[in-house]
């Protein structure tokens, strides 16, 4: 899933403070089991909003609304925005992005989109996946070193591990638990493959998913 | 004799290393390396070390080939892309500046420009096949080179690291890569060096032990708890904490393990941290003064 963060109040304030009528959208999926865009989520953000708002002068109100996905055209054209003048999107960016590419008004993002995860009990979450378009998973036994490694090393620890911990402090290594999953695994030989030089074209020459297309096709 | 000649032929290497400015005033930085002059076979310079911006290491480099000492180039991933470093190394090689040291390169956010993009698009392993395929004439993207440079590339290598066993595996695969020398990690026991160098001897590896001057027992204990990959034994803590002079201590330690050491690896390399006014002591104490022309 995409793991998303609630942005600080004063700043997402800011960004609307010169709309008068302004409609909160949550998203059902993602946002809403990252707890930071479903409907309890909105009603709070909708509360809080008109509260700070109540205390200045002038008349601006906040509306709640949740949608399934933001990033479907199916749920987003369902969306009624009539009489409002901005847009408070709880969806990723994809849903941002979507929303406003949809609709007349201007879209401000509530969150910010964190990282592709898992869940790790309630209100945890870890970063998995950084959609590089060229999976090692194969031969880092299903650890990313991309996402995982805060260098994104593809051939090991660098030397600022201590005890199985990054030298960042605050994750685990990630060429460690590779490796220990490999040994366990028996597929040391893996642990000696010297991975080549990332190919980041996978990623840059495919703007779009196309099944129709080549990742590379000009238009 | 380069510290690349001094490696192949056996010789006993002693090298030792700069940080280059954070401005433009070289003088520091020169007179560092004067104090070590004719008593060191090359001189690392760190790139932007510990994720401090600094002067560019290529440039360091340059004054100090102009000076007329032999630079190491420490190459890093942390902050150039495949493009960049291969042009910096060619830049380098162009200067006649071949000794080289790949390495990841500590985090952006260990150092003082923290909201910095970290690049990594290469690290030492990467940066050392890179290194290779310009010495075989041509870019990592096959095209040819119009003149070849003759690098001798290194790496460095942490043996206390823990666990020990993905630090060996990324070890060999350094040799594999093309690593021509090591440079160590501090190292202070002996008996786990010596086990380490049989693993690095049974490869083939050249190896310049890590020396880093301990000059109190505060500061051993400091580096045991904060710095990764070091491990002075008590016995060494408790050595300082008896020493009535616990500098003359701390050089008469690395000496001692200088002169326990010649008879398993190939060299040092003694990383001063602010203390280079030391190094030639800790060479006259280990008998070094005359192995280097």
């Amino acid at each position: 899933m995409i793991v998303v963060r609630l942005k600080p109040l004063p700043e997402i304030r800011e960004m609307v403070a010169c709309h008068r009528r302004v409609l909160v959208v949550g998203c059902n999926t993602c946002a809403a089991v990252s707890l930071a865009g479903g409907e309890k989520e909105v009603e709070t953000l909708v509360q809080a909003l008109g509260l700070a708002a109540s205390f200045e002068p002038g008349d601006t109100t906040f509306s709640g609304d949740v949608i399934t996905r933001q990033c479907e055209p199916e749920f987003v054209a369902a969306l009624d925005t009539a009489g409002y003048d901005a847009i408070l999107s709880m969806g990723c960016g994809a849903g941002v992005a979507f929303i406003a590419e949809n609709s007349e008004l201007p879209v401000y993002p509530a969150l910010d989109t964190m990282f592709i995860g898992t869940a790790r009990g309630f209100g945890a979450w870890q970063a998995e996946c950084s959609a590089c378009g060229s999976c090692v998973l194969g031969e880092t036994a299903g650890i990313c070193p991309v996402t995982r490694c805060a260098k994104g090393i593809m051939n090991g620890p660098c030397g600022g591990v201590k005890d199985g911990v990054c030298e960042l402090g605050d994750r685990d290594c990630a060429w460690v638990l590779i490796h220990d999953r490999l040994e366990r695994q028996g597929r040391n030989d893996l642990v000696c493959t010297i991975e080549e030089p990332k190919d980041n074209s996978a990623k840059t020459l495919c703007p779009e998913w196309d099944a129709t297309k080549k990742p590379g096709d000009t238009r | 004799m380069s510290l690349r000649e001094a490696i192949e032929s056996g010789r006993f290497a002693v090298t030792s290393e700069v940080g280059p400015p954070k401005g433009i005033d070289i003088t520091e930085m020169l007179a560092s390396a004067e104090l070590l002059r004719g008593r060191v076979d090359a001189l690392n310079v760190t790139d932007n070390q510990a994720a401090v911006m600094r002067l560019s290491t290529l440039a360091a480099c340059v004054h100090l080939k102009l000076a007329g000492f032999e630079p190491v180039l420490q190459v890093t991933g942390r902050d150039r892309n495949r493009l960049a470093i291969q042009s910096d190394l060619l830049g380098a090689a162009s200067f006649g500046i071949t000794t080289v040291l790949a390495l990841t390169g500590d985090h952006v956010v260990t150092g003082d420009h923290k909201q910095a993009r970290a690049v990594f698009d290469l690290e030492s392993v990467q940066i050392l096949g890179a290194i290779e395929a310009l010495n075989h004439g041509h870019d990592m993207s096959g095209n040819e080179l119009h003149g070849t440079p003759e690098f001798f590339p290194g790496a460095v290598v942490t043996p206390d690291s823990v666990p020990l066993a993905p630090q060996l595996a990324k070890f060999d695969k350094k040799i594999a890569a093309g690593a021509r020398y090591f440079q160590t990690q501090a190292v202070y026991d002996i008996d786990a060096f010596d086990g380490f160098m049989r693993h690095a001897r049974g490869l083939g590896a050249k190896v310049l032990a890590g020396i880093v001057v301990l000059r109190s027992a505060r500061m051993a204990r400091f580096m045991n708890k904060n710095i990764p990959g070091i491990a002075v034994p008590a016995s060494i803590i408790a050595e300082l904490e008896r020493a009535e002079d616990p500098e003359q201590t701390g050089i008469d330690i690395a000496a001692r393990f200088i002169e326990q050491s010649r008879a398993i690896c190939d060299g040092v390399h003694i990383m001063a941290v602010g203390a280079e006014h030391l190094v030639p002591r800790i060479l006259d104490a280990a008998n070094l003064s005359e192995v280097v022309a």
